[in-house]
């Protein structure tokens, strides 16, 4: 059985676990001192011997980001942190900074000093109102600390750090997107390259990050590499959330070594509720390709799920039970991709849209075997020829729970409807026949 | 525009705040749309005319980008934004019945505000609050673990006036407007009341206490 290991978790139980105060007597800044006594280049360094990997889906080696900026010209870059945390299905980051903002800040700091940053941004999605307080109260804090402004503890080094609060639109996440969108535009993806690195906030060099990828800077620099590489599998390295949610006893985050199972994680979280059995889940969120039962042995790091044909990405472990519809499920994702395609392209746009008409066909009852194969074809014409992933992400839902479970879209077409009872899927009992289900249509 | 003296002097007084908080102007758009909505209630006419003014833009460039993000709203909105998610992990697990219910028993739909001006219910994508579903937001605090009831009871204390507290947040939900200050980067004072962590939060670190994991550890 492989062990929890709490870091950036250790301490949300505490007593007003998001203070400067809390987070200092457990420890917190004391990573920070560390590293401005260290040269940047040494932490560059650092991060790419532990193997970090960035945590906000793509797994992108977080310390070769970093030694991609160009070298220093006199101008300024920028660290822009992703907090737009909205792939349907992950809900790490929230947690993270209501809980630990502290966590955040110091790491922004420490990624700041190495890159040679001056101001940083935290781009934070709009719709959490409070860990949108809590940010800007530990944003103050640690002003007030002396952690951030001008030659933070005798160093030199000067820092500001603005919290930036989004609007409602899950294209931010993005990352190109997201530096339009900061930029005070419409949040459309930017043709790379140029890659964010040379020309990315203000078109100056510029690193985006996940929340969870900084958060894990001040322990990396706190406890070293050693500690970091010891956790994990071969190429995945350390520890990361897992976000355990739906038909599960206790859902919730649970933080493991990257390489831990489901099957365990499952144990650690009382098991699928009661009386049922777990159908199928997502690896790393809404888009990723799911998976049965037959891959609750498959460990999560990010080459065994990739072998597995899916994707770590951001640990959104979605379960679903025996009594859930595969096409009601994935119909409902697919709206949620039409509704948040930026319209940018072409294939994505129109594509989304045709895919949500012939889904919603298929489980409403009206759809022909020949809707199946047209869903297909379509996801064809999406996945590889996007502008972003958005469009790939898409159709992985759909392509991958048609080769799974064919037989359940071909019900929906026999019997002319839904073999599912809705309700039985619920967490609270209600009895009505399903007769409102139109209205979503 | 049409804003009194009081209004525009405060308004301006904020954007420059705003502003100020950038090394380049236009980036304080989105904030200031937000604090258009925390006087206006929505993103009005006047409010993008003061947005233009103050970032050197056109009307229609500031009314672009407003109508790109779905929390700027077009049309007066209620006291209170409701929001049910319905993305499919909270559907499933009950969030298309709670909409159904709440969306009957208020009597209006999606993106539709009642009548006395109170509420706007709306379906949601989703929040990151999966490991809580099914969810609810209101003003965008958290209202976790819903049912059909509990979701009424909300909206029905929330339009007799009486506060209302988040399962996580702070003491009471706040007005539109309030929380669209707040959005447009002010404190409010407010950081430090809390509703408890959640159980799903702290799941993790209970499983590892009970693996023999110690707090001290870090
Ligand atoms: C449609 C879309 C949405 C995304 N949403 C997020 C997000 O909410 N948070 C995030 O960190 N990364 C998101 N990403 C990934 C970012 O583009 C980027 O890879 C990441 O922020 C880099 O940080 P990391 O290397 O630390 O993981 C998204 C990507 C796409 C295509
Ligand atoms: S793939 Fe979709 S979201 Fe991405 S640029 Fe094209 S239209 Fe926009
Ligand atoms: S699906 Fe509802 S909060 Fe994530």
């Amino acid at each position: 059985m492989t062990d929890l290991v709490p870091v950036l978790s250790a301490t949300w139980g505490a007593e007003q676990s998001w203070s400067l105060d809390t987070y200092t007597e457990a420890g917190g800044y004391a990573p920070l001192k560390k590293a401005l006594g260290m040269e940047p280049g040494d932490l560059i360094q650092a991060v790419k011997d532990s193997g970090l990997r960035g945590r906000g889906g793509a797994g992108f080696p977080t310390g070769m980001k970093w030694g991609f900026l160009p070298p220093d010209d006199g101008g300024p870059r920028y660290l822009v942190v992703n907090a737009d945390e909205s792939e349907p299905g992950t809900c790490k980051d929230i947690p993270t900074m209501m809980s630990a903002p502290h966590a955040l800040i110091e790491g922004v700091i420490i990624t700041s000093y190495a890159i040679g940053c001056n101001h940083a941004f935290i781009y934070l999605r709009g719709e959490v109102v409070h860990v949108y307080r809590r940010l800007l109260q530990a944003v103050r804090e640690a002003y007030e600390a002396g952690h951030l402004g001008k030659d933070i503890h005798g160093s030199g080094f000067d820092l500001d750090v603005t919290v930036h609060a989004g609007a409602g639109a899950y294209i931010c996440g993005e990352e190109t997107a997201l530096l339009d969108s900061l930029e005070g535009r419409r949040g459309q993806p930017r043709l790379k390259p140029p890659f964010p690195a040379v020309a990315g906030l203000y078109a100056r060099p510029t690193v985006v990050n996940n929340v969870e990828s900084v958060a894990s800077v001040p322990a990396i620099v706190d406890k070293g590499v050693e500690w970091f590489t010891a956790m994990g599998t071969e190429r995945s390295k350390g520890m990361g959330l897992f976000s355990l949610s739906g038909h599960v006893t206790r859902p919730g985050q649970y933080e493991a070594p990257l390489g831990i199972t489901l099957r365990e994680l499952l144990e650690l979280a009382g098991g699928i509720r009661e009386g049922h059995e777990l159908k199928f889940w997502t690896p790393g969120g809404s888009s990723t390709p799911i998976f049965t039962q037959d891959h609750l042995d498959t460990p999560l790091d990010y080459e065994s799920v990739g072998a597995a044909g899916s994707m770590l990405g951001t640990r959104a472990l979605q379960l679903f039970d025996d009594t859930t519809c595969v096409v009601r499920a994935v119909t409902r994702w697919t709206e949620f991709y039409k509704h948040e395609s930026c319209g940018k392209c072409t294939p994505c746009r129109e594509g989304t849209y045709w895919l949500t008409q012939i889904l919603k066909r298929i489980e409403a009852g009206r759809g022909t075997e020949a809707d199946i194969q047209q869903l297909l074809d379509t996801c064809d014409s999406i996945a590889g020829r996007s502008f972003c992933a958005l469009g790939d992400g898409a159709t992985s839902s759909i392509i991958s729970s048609v080769k799974l479970f064919r037989e359940e879209y071909e019900a929906h077409v026999e019997q002319g409807g839904c073999p599912f009872d809705h309700s039985a899927s619920a967490l609270f009992d209600y009895s009505d026949t399903p007769a409102t289900e139109e209205a979503h249509a | 525009m049409t804003y009194d003296e009081t209004t525009l002097a405060q308004l301006a007084e904020d954007a420059a705040a705003i502003i100020a908080r950038y090394p380049v102007k236009r980036s304080a758009l989105l904030p200031m749309l937000h604090l258009v909505q925390s006087v206006d209630g929505f993103v009005s006419p006047d409010g993008i005319q003061f947005c233009a003014e103050q970032l050197e833009l056109t009307a229609a460039e500031v009314s672009a980008v407003a109508t790109f993000y779905t929390q700027y709203k077009r049309r007066p909105n209620g006291e209170y934004q409701v929001g049910v998610c319905t993305n499919t992990l909270c559907a499933v697990m009950g969030g298309d019945r709670i909409w159904d219910e709440l969306s009957e028993h208020v009597g209006v739909g999606h993106d539709e505000t009642t009548e006395d001006g109170q509420i706007t219910l709306e379906r949601l994508e989703c929040n990151a609050a999966c490991d809580y579903a099914p969810v609810m937001m209101v003003n965008w605090e958290f209202f976790d673990n819903q049912t059909p009831e509990s979701a009424k009871q909300v909206v029905d204390d929330l339009r007799a006036g009486k506060d209302v507290a988040p399962t996580r947040g702070p003491a009471k939900v706040c007005s539109f407007k309030q929380v669209s200050r707040v959005l447009a980067g002010f404190e409010d004072g407010r950081a430090d009341e809390d509703q408890g962590a959640g159980a799903p939060t702290l799941a993790g670190l209970a499983a590892a206490k009970e693996q023999g994991w110690k707090e001290a550890a870090k």
